[in-house]
């Protein structure tokens, strides 16, 4: 109990960084790049909008810097981003809520996978340490996880899309109108095939170099040696003995793993054109719109805690130690 | 020194080494090794590969092979700067951290747990939109700034049990200072930790460099492989079956990539006698 309660303590103090840094960024720099932003969309306006971003970034006020900081921590917590300069007059929040149900969906299921098939191929491959298909893993795995994500995603796009045009180009469902129902569903999974198949493919190899470390380690522990001596089922060995302490790390080690997972969604996104936070936060950098990026690097930071809450939480149940509040 | 030996027999280390090499001797001799200067525009736009042009030519009539060859130095100078700045500032935090223990070790630890959970990327992104100068300098700074949290954490738990072995607690008995006791006692132990992390450090700043560059936010200016693949897609290569363009200069951050992470490996695996090959 002390364990999760750490945790969330932990989470409000990121958030509150994460808030904090939007916060600081703008008056940080010199020569205010907001007021640039404002400057440029000065016409298409209209007045209330110019002055509530200058409130947002500090601009022409008289208040101290506290009470500045004080409103803007309200604001953001009754979830007040402001409008989006790009797609005014609509808010950030609404722009945003369009984008996010397409990465999650993406993001999760293929970080799942991902996680899944890296893992497993892990223990595959540490548990015939010397067979040859071992021996082409590792190098493999080396490659794909030193690849630009984007990169990836752009040739596997050309081969598949453009040459072969087995899969279409980009977005997340036919433009044709009138879909509904099943055609709709299967356009949307027809769509998502290329951009998760990328990401799980890059993202694996990071999971099976982790999980064959963990493996490599554990199985030259003595209770694996008495697990054999004994003559239990290698089978179950690999599994219940070797595999079940051997994850331990790599859902520690989720923590880094989901920022650099969540950096490549982000830009297998922007390759894909596909309509999610990531492509989302592209349009905002190329318009310079300033409330949109900051709210979607706020979102991004919400969703990686929570995974990594999630994670936690599955971490105790692993690890009995944890339960136990000790070590 | 043993291990130095050992790192060049281990075969992850030496083909990582060689796959540096080949591009450290890329960036060194560039100007003799570029059939073109980079920037020279004087060729027909927008043509695929020929004798005259390995890798065809840019949108604006420039030889890719040559800015290929060029682009080197940037992404091999920015990765190693980057690991370089960022592995001391882990080590700075770690071991302060992991030593003093206390309430420093707390305040210093949960800051880097802050960077190490707040996704890099997109605070990358973030950062450098606010940032109006763009150059060579602030992709360095800003990479730096988010890349140093992981090597922090690992140094710091190698303190931890370095710290109460016996040779450390008798240095403390004779009386030394804090920073020989952390810089003669402790610091060298744990040398082979910190060279993997610098190593580990220079994969994510070429990774982020090239992520940025290719997102317009680096400076679109200068020629490395990150605004290479920034160009490329702009002008729709892939679409116009100037696939060459784009995927060499991928191939090569890839490469100088993986030699990074290989050399990475290796230093662990020879420090960690269990993943050793029996």
């Amino acid at each position: 109990m002390k364990y999760i309660l750490k945790r969330i303590v932990f989470f409000l103090i990121t958030l509150w960084a994460a808030v904090t840094i939007n916060f600081i960024l703008p008056r940080m720099m010199p020569g205010n790049p907001a007021e640039v932003m404002i400057a440029k969309f000065q016409g298409r306006l209209n007045p209330q909008a110019i002055s509530a971003l200058e409130i947002a970034f500090g601009i022409n006020t008289h208040e101290s810097m506290l009470a500045q900081y004080w409103d803007y921590l309200g604001r953001m917590v009754t979830g007040n981003f402001g409008i989006s300069v790009s797609f005014y007059p609509t808010t950030v929040a609404q722009v945003l809520a369009q984008a996010v149900p397409w990465t999650l969906g993406l993001a999760g299921i293929s970080t799942v996978i991902a996680f899944i098939l890296g893992t497993l191929l892990g223990i595959r491959v540490s548990w015939k340490r010397n067979s040859i298909s071992s021996s082409f893993a590792v190098p493999i795995a080396f490659f794909l996880n030193s690849m630009p994500y984007f990169w990836f995603a752009l040739i596997v796009e050309y081969v598949f899309a453009f040459v072969f045009g087995w899969f279409p180009l980009g977005g997340a469902y036919s433009s044709s109108s009138g879909l509904s129902g099943l055609a709709l569903v299967w356009s949307v999974l027809y769509h998502a095939i290329l951009p998760a198949a990328t990401i799980i493919i890059t993202a694996m190899g990071g999971w099976m170099l982790t999980m064959r470390n963990n493996m490599i380690s554990v199985l030259s522990d003595d209770y694996i040696t008495f697990a054999f001596a004994q003559g239990l089922p290698e089978r179950e060995i690999e599994m219940n003995y070797a595999a079940r302490n051997a994850i331990l790390p790599s859902f520690t080690g989720f923590a880094m793993a989901i920022g650099f997972v969540i950096s490549g969604v982000l830009l297998t996104e922007i390759v894909f054109s596909y309509p999610g936070v990531g492509y989302l936060l592209y349009q905002a950098v190329l318009n310079i719109d300033y409330p949109l990026m900051q709210a979607i690097f706020l979102f991004i930071t919400i969703a990686v805690l929570v995974a990594n809450f999630i994670a936690d939480i599955v971490y105790v149940f692993l690890d009995p130690r944890a339960r136990s509040g000790g070590e | 020194m043993n291990y130095v030996k050992l790192f060049f027999r281990n075969k992850k280390s030496a083909i990582g080494v060689i796959i540096f090499l080949f591009f450290v001797v890329l960036a060194i001799f560039a100007p003799w090794i570029a059939p073109y200067s980079p920037n020279s525009m004087a060729f027909t736009p927008l043509q695929g590969p020929s004798w005259k042009h390995w890798l065809g030519t840019t949108a604006v009539g420039q030889d890719i092979l040559s800015q290929v060859i060029w682009g080197t130095r940037l992404s091999l100078i920015v990765g190693l700067i980057t690991g370089g700045i960022a592995t001391v500032v882990s080590v700075i935090i770690g071991l302060s951290s992991g030593y003093l223990g206390g309430l420093t070790d707390d305040i210093l630890m949960t800051i880097t747990n802050i960077f190490l959970v707040i996704p890099g990327l997109p605070l990358i992104i973030i950062i450098s939109a606010f940032i109006v100068v763009k150059g060579i300098w602030t992709i360095i700074f800003v990479i730096s700034l988010t890349g140093w949290a992981w090597g922090a954490r690992t140094l710091r738990s190698q303190v931890l049990t370095l710290k109460n072995r016996d040779y450390v607690k008798a240095s403390v008995v004779t009386g030394e200072s804090s920073a020989h006791v952390i810089f003669s006692d402790i610091f060298p132990n744990m040398l082979s930790l910190v060279v993997a992390n610098f190593f580990g450090a220079a994969v994510y700043a070429v990774l982020s460099e090239a992520g940025l560059e290719f997102l317009g936010l680096g400076d679109s200016s200068a020629i490395s492989w990150g605004t290479i693949l920034y160009w490329a897609q702009n002008n729709q290569a892939l679409l116009f079956g100037l696939w060459e363009w784009a995927a060499v200069p991928g191939l090569l951050i890839a490469l100088l990539g993986m030699s990074f992470a290989l050399m990475n490996f290796a230093v662990d695996e020879l420090t960690n006698p269990r993943l050793r090959k029996r």
